[in-house]
């Protein structure tokens, strides 16, 4: 897995409430057997048309760009699809902002490297204003300290994640790595189980 | 001492260990796996040089991308082919049991772990699809991952996992005629939001509940996942160990009978405490409908669409307007009487025996409406047997329905079952998502009972007319 301690970047604003992963990558597209390309297909029905014209989307605003994808309440909701995941890392961002993320989507964030950060509703709201305001605006990020910053006007904010994850996303390890190494407290277990 | 709940029960069993500062290693008894979530997944034991841990404790059908027509014969389109072909590669490979295409097993995978009795009261499960939540309707902890997590169960049996909040919904009184437990969890998710669960795993109780079929609970904790909750379950009962009895996997003679000993304990303790409780009425509950974009979105079949006026939150309203345009539709607009050209029966919520029991008893006798397409779509080739032994084939086909193969089929439109953009489509699935039953598919969520009933009369129709 890829490393994670900080950034500081513009962010694409997608103010839209409830998104589920089959907006983010339409199950249409899941017939790959490998983790690439997916970005190509993130927000797909969002982003074209069926004759695959571009639609009035944030993706082809050419104003806006950057790491971060900032986000409406309860987003990556729906299906357990990690190629959500993929798809938003693919297609280049390594951090996702929301008020409020679905269980299934954070935990499939945190295990490919791209950081899911949930701020206030309140401080979303500020992030979402200061991008309007201006596109080039820079947010960062600092997984060390848990905050994020909207660098103009320097308001912040602290951002809880489980300190496993943490360590696991500074230093880019994974959960087999840690599982496979107490394989034997595994072993272990299923043989009490048995007996009891 | 306070009581522990039913969850806890479970849960408290199957860590092995707690990461200082982390989450708990959560044992996994039983990991049922797809063509869709896990190619990657071995792939990743390839590069690792490692094998599956367990494979007695891994099940795999294709399910998610078959076709539901002529499935004897290779699968046309390239990508499913493939995809379906590297499961049965991968499954030989890794030495893991596939109840692929054309063996009599196969099916929607929520569909056929309890109707092989592989499913049991007090066990841990996942799969990588949300809607593993269904198995919780036998008292099991079943949830949904994503690859990464199906590679780690593969490769130790275990997930790294923080025990989540618990919620109890209590669902008491006698249903109405013409309401089924689908009705009854569009409601819940009606009152408490496609992300009311977040956080939560959801204990389902109440007189109304425990007077349900197996089939009819498999429906409830199914769509328990579309509130956002990790999971929902029941505490298992006298039904839940009938149905089990005589499972082609399930535990014989005094194996079983030990087996129910154990599973009678599996309640949650009167002073157990929830994190949240919630208490509805079951003769509040009419036949569901949903008008919007995600599965919260649902109203009683004879009221009028919210109108966007009563939103104050200005982002609320926004993604309102948003879903009612998507599926256009007007605020305030009546529901009954429009006209419907595309129903869907079928998918891991409502494409059991039952399922196909309740339509046959609505259609019985009377004719499909012309300007329908219905896609009948049973959960598994046991389903699919049953409906032929029981001669529901027959009601079905003399009023004008075929019945296709087993398979996800228009539930997510992987493969050819789609509706066309524009199109509204009344469905026992369990997603009404922009674009899930093909790109500019309008999904309206019902029961069976009420698919059946706008399918014959070709408009949305309130099932208790007709019966
Ligand atoms: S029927 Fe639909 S919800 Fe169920 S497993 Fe298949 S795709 Fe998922």
């Amino acid at each position: 897995m890829e490393k994670f301690q900080s950034l500081i970047s513009t962010a694409v604003p997608v103010s839209v409430e409830n998104i589920d992963t089959d907006q983010i990558i339409p199950a249409r597209f899941l017939k790959a057997t490998t983790r690439d390309g997916f970005g190509e297909n993130l927000f797909r029905d969002w982003r074209y048309n069926g004759d695959n014209t571009p639609k009035d989307f944030v993706l082809n605003d050419a104003k806006y760009s950057g790491k971060i994808l900032v986000a409406g309440k309860n987003f990556g909701c729906g299906s357990s699809r990690e190629h959500a995941a993929w798809a938003i890392h693919d297609y280049g961002f390594k951090v996702v902002v929301s008020s409020f993320f679905a269980d299934i989507f954070k935990n499939n964030a945190l295990n490919n490297g791209l950081l899911p950060i949930t701020v206030s509703a309140m401080f979303l709201q500020k992030m979402f204003n200061a991008i309007e305001a201006d596109p080039k605006s820079e947010i960062k990020v600092d997984l060390e300290n848990q905050f994020i910053q909207i660098t103009a006007s320097g308001e912040s904010e602290n951002f809880e994640i489980n300190a496993y994850k943490k360590v696991c996303m500074i230093n880019g390890f994974d959960n087999i790595d840690y599982l496979l190494s107490i394989k034997d407290k595994i072993k272990e277990y299923e043989q009490k189980r048995v007996l009891a | 001492m306070s009581g522990k709940t039913l969850f806890d029960k479970i849960w408290d069993k199957h860590v092995v260990t707690t990461i200082p500062d982390g989450p708990e290693v959560f044992y996994i008894d039983i990991h049922y796996i797809h063509e869709v979530t896990s190619p990657q997944a071995f792939e990743g034991l390839r590069k690792r040089g490692i094998p599956v841990f367990n494979t007695k404790q891994v099940v795999a059908t294709a399910d998610h991308n078959v076709p539901t027509e002529n499935q004897h014969l290779p699968i046309q389109n390239d990508l499913s082919r493939k995809q379906v072909d590297q499961l049965i590669s991968n499954c030989a490979e890794f030495g893991v049991e596939l109840y692929g295409l054309n063996h009599p097993y196969q099916g929607i995978v929520h569909v056929i772990g309890p109707e092989l009795g592989i499913t049991r009261p007090g066990m841990t499960m996942v799969c990588g699809d949300s809607h593993t939540s269904t198995h919780g309707a036998f008292g099991c902890i079943a949830f949904g991952i994503g690859t990464s997590e199906v590679e780690q169960v593969l490769a130790t049996q275990c997930l790294l996992q923080n025990k989540p909040m618990r919620m109890r919904i209590n669902i008491d009184g006698d249903l109405k005629k013409g309401v089924h437990s689908k009705d009854i969890i569009l409601y819940c998710i009606a009152k408490l939001t496609a992300g009311g669960g977040t956080g939560y795993f959801i204990e389902f109780a109440g007189s109304a509940i425990t007077s349900l079929s197996m089939e009819a609970r498999m429906t409830i904790c199914n769509m328990s996942i579309e509130m956002g909750a990790r999971g929902g379950l029941i505490a298992p009962d006298e039904t839940t160990f009938n149905y089990v009895n005589g499972k082609k996997f399930a535990p014989k003679g005094t194996e079983f009978d030990a087996a129910v000993a154990e599973w009678k304990e599996l309640y949650s303790d009167a002073e157990a405490v929830f994190d949240a409780e919630y208490t509805y009425d079951a003769a509040d509950i009419a036949p569901m409908i949903t008008y919007g974009t995600n599965p919260g979105m649902g109203i009683k079949i004879n009221e009028n669409v919210p109108s966007a006026s009563d939103i104050d939150d200005v982002k609320e309203r926004e993604s309102f307007n948003k879903a009612l345009e998507y599926m256009g539709l007007e605020s305030g607009q009546k529901l009954l009487g429009k006209a419907i050209n595309y129903v869907f029966v079928g998918s891991c919520t409502n494409a059991r025996i039952e399922d196909f029991r309740i339509v046959a008893e609505v259609v019985k006798g009377r004719q499909k409406a012309a300007n329908v397409k219905a896609y009948i779509v049973p959960g598994s080739k046991q389903v699919e047997k049953q409906i032929y032994a029981e001669g529901i084939d027959k009601v079905l086909e003399a009023a004008g329905f075929e019945i296709r193969q087993p398979g996800c089929s228009a539930c997510l439109a992987m493969n050819d079952d789609k509706v066309p953009a524009g199109e509204y489509c009344v469905s026992t699935s369990n997603r009404n998502f922009e674009g899930r039953q093909g790109p500019g598919a309008r999904t309206l969520l019902a029961s069976p009972a009420t698919a059946a009933a706008t399918a014959i009369n070709g408009y949305l129709t309130d099932v208790r007319e007709l019966i």
